[in-house]
């Protein structure tokens, strides 16, 4: 009859390596709204305190560091009020490494759902990577009411035309964790020693970002003959944290723009390196998982 | 009519055993072999024939093996096979949950897969949310789901405890629900694994009705995975049987299911208790498949390899699953054996009349003994289905799956 019809799925043991198929991500939007819906309604269903978890989180963390490192280490903040700097670190921080830590366990907590049926396996870290910014939101705003309450003592920091990268630096925060964390869910499926391994880094990075001191502080410094403040700065984070950090509080000096296009830059390659490896994963993880 | 489906020479090698140093070496080998020598993968050549009971020679073995077949447009196939034949691999490529070692599969048209009933449900959330979460997984846009949620809710018969969090349904609702949302996906290939299996019989009923209408109404292509080979005939018009990762037969699905259910009895391998005294050499049954109200005749070679007074024979008919159905007796016909002498060989003859069990599979066991000694029981050795016809009740259709009896009845 119709034999000349164009086949509408052909099913081989290995596509191009480019082989993104966009357009059915786009079919499946609907699904990632969903998905983040589902992570949103159901990540606190039975807890009394519900999403002022949101809050208690930051805030115990910001008072811990305000203990240790400002008190006891005695590290400087930039002249900036001590909760006001941590807050800010922790709030950027805490929303990539909520990101990473989830997207890099696509594949494997996700199996039982990626055994039975399929859909672009993508739409998961996506969807985690925007339910996550609910929280984040809400952290931020706890920021902005500590900032208020700041201003208004008189004790302001100083605001400038930088905070309008914001935008800019929340998208680069999520693709950089999307990116890591594509990769490393690719990586983990069949031997899990990686994924023992990631945690720990993940862990660790938080240290060689400046989050619990300044950038500042780096600068001059020499380990084992390598310049720390370059190296600091070629962490991508580094350069977005820094730039927010400026940018609400006027703290320090800005990075510079060569350092946000780097990892900027930075973040784009590793977008499109992490969607070539995961969408080779995708096709044959089930039988290693 | 157009080909729906084609599968090309396609396999699949799985690796058995645990991930180790071993597997961490055979991928450095490979992938030393492939992208720096430009050869082809060393493992591919090897791997054993996939046979579950058989000691592996090979680490890897072949799920399925040079799967090659076409389905036409609108047929509905079912696929069988024992346990671990490659049946619920087959659906797996097909439904791209994994993909092919080698060979290339071609379809026309949107596939929607069925492996699991209710697949991402969130026992959180409520029943309706899971309605749209489902629905969008299996391949739905929520506009689609929006303009059938009423209709889905209705087939569901959940319709009280639609905004309930699912981790309050029972296990039965949880399942019918999801049946529900995947009975009106629209695709037009439909991939079905074994998910009727469950549920209550009422919603059993309403299952198969409602894949008849997809089949049949609507001319859409469905591929069936079912042990249930009487869901199988009732359902599906061509028959694919595999065997080890191959394909073993195909064709029109009486004769698969009348040459798989011929081919799960082999004499070799009877499976038997008692003291031997009396054994069944063979047996047969004149027909594996008969309709409703007809009768069934089974015959049975016995040999006495030593003196017995008294043998007694009787059959246990039990369903699929091994329950019991029916107990026949030679005492239900006033037949005796008397007397058997060393060496002395019998054949006995049974008739069973006016079967009305319930259209399914059944299993029946031999025993032979007398009130004091067991002399041998041939455990599930024989095997037929009955299928359902207008001649010994009128209903046309499918009979309760739950109910393993027919009775007739008249009314006024």
């Amino acid at each position: 009859m119709n034999e000349t019809q164009e086949w509408t799925t052909v099913i081989k043991p290995k596509d191009k390596l480019l082989a993104v198929d966009f357009k059915e991500l786009w079919h499946y939007r609907d699904l990632a709204t969903l998905f983040v819906k589902r992570d949103i309604i159901t990540q606190y269903k039975q807890t009394v305190l519900g999403p002022l978890w949101f809050i208690i989180q930051p805030v115990m963390t910001v008072v811990m560091y305000m203990v240790v490192f400002g008190g006891i280490a005695g590290i400087g903040t930039d002249g900036i009020p001590q909760p006001l700097f941590y807050l800010a670190g922790t709030c950027m921080w805490q929303y990539f490494s909520d990101c990473l830590n989830k997207t890099s366990n696509t594949f494997v907590s996700n199996s039982g759902l990626f055994g039975k049926v399929y859909f672009p396996r993508l739409i998961v870290p996506v969807a985690n990577v925007t339910s996550n910014l609910l929280r984040f939101g809400i952290q931020l705003s706890l920021f902005l009411i500590v900032y208020l309450i700041y201003s208004i003592v008189g004790c302001a920091a100083h605001v400038n035309l930088y905070v309008l990268l914001f935008p800019l630096l929340v998208v680069m925060m999520a693709g950089l964790a999307l990116g890591f964390g594509v990769i490393i869910s690719s990586m983990t499926t069949k031997y899990r020693d990686l994924q023992i391994l990631f945690s720990f880094i993940v862990h660790l990075w938080m240290y060689a970002t400046p989050i619990v001191y300044p950038l500042s502080l780096v600068k001059g410094k020499m380990v084992a003959g390598l310049d720390m403040y370059t190296v600091m700065r070629l962490n991508p984070v580094t350069p977005v944290l820094e730039t927010f950090k400026y940018g609400f509080l006027g703290a320090g000096e800005f990075i510079g723009w060569g350092w946000l296009a780097y990892s900027f830059l930075f973040m784009v390659a590793l977008i499109g390196f992490g969607i070539v490896i995961f969408n080779k994963t995708q096709k044959s993880f089930m039988d290693t998982v | 009519m157009a080909t729906a489906i084609e599968f090309n020479n396609v396999s699949k090698q799985y690796r058995l055993g645990l991930v180790s140093t071993k597997t961490l070496s055979h991928d450095i080998q490979r992938w030393w072999t492939i992208n720096i020598l430009g050869k082809e993968d060393p493992y591919l050549k090897i791997g054993s024939v996939n046979d579950r009971a058989t000691k592996a020679d090979s680490e890897y073995v072949w799920a399925l093996k040079d799967i090659d077949f076409k389905v036409e447009q609108g047929d509905v196939v079912g696929i069988i096979g024992r346990n671990g034949a490659g049946k619920s691999t087959l659906l797996k490529l097909l439904s791209k949950v994994t993909g092919p070692t080698t060979g290339t599969i071609r379809a026309r048209g949107r596939i929607g897969s069925l492996l699991e009933v209710g697949t991402g449900f969130h026992p959180e959330m409520t029943g309706r949310e899971n309605i749209y979460l489902n629905g969008a997984i299996l391949g739905m846009t929520k506009a689609e789901i929006t303009r059938k949620l009423d209709e889905i809710v209705d087939f569901s018969g959940c319709e009280r405890y639609i905004d309930t969090p699912v981790k309050r349904y029972s296990s039965g609702m949880t399942v019918r629900l999801g049946f529900a949302v995947a009975a009106f996906l629209e695709p037009e290939i439909l991939v079905v694994d074994e998910v009727l299996a469950v549920g209550d019989a009422e919603f059993q009923k309403k299952a198969i009705g409602k894949m008849q209408n997809v089949s049949q109404g609507e001319g859409r292509t469905v591929l069936f995975v079912s042990h249930n080979m009487a869901s199988i005939r009732q359902l599906c018009k061509t028959g694919i049987l595999l065997k080890n990762g191959y394909v073993e037969m195909r064709g029109n699905v009486e004769d698969v299911v009348d040459y798989y259910l011929g081919s799960m009895k082999t004499v070799g391998d009877f499976n038997r208790i008692g003291n031997g005294a009396v054994r069944v050499r063979d047996c047969r049954l004149s027909k594996e498949n008969i309709s409703l109200g007809d009768s069934l005749d089974i015959e049975v070679d016995i040999e006495s390899l030593s003196e017995a007074d008294i043998v007694d024979i009787s059959f246990d008919i039990t369903d699929e699953l091994g329950k019991q159905i029916a107990h026949v007796s030679n005492y239900d016909d006033e037949f005796h054996i008397p007397h058997l002498s060393k060496g002395e060989k019998k054949t006995v003859h049974c008739r069973i009349k006016n079967i009305n069990l319930a259209p399914g599979c059944y299993m029946s066991s031999i025993w032979l003994g007398n009130p004091y000694t067991m002399y041998d029981m041939v455990l599930s050795c024989l095997r037929f289905s009955v299928s359902q016809n207008t001649t010994f009740i009128q209903r046309i259709t499918p009979y309760d799956r739950a109910s393993k009896v027919v009775l007739q009845s008249q009314w006024q």
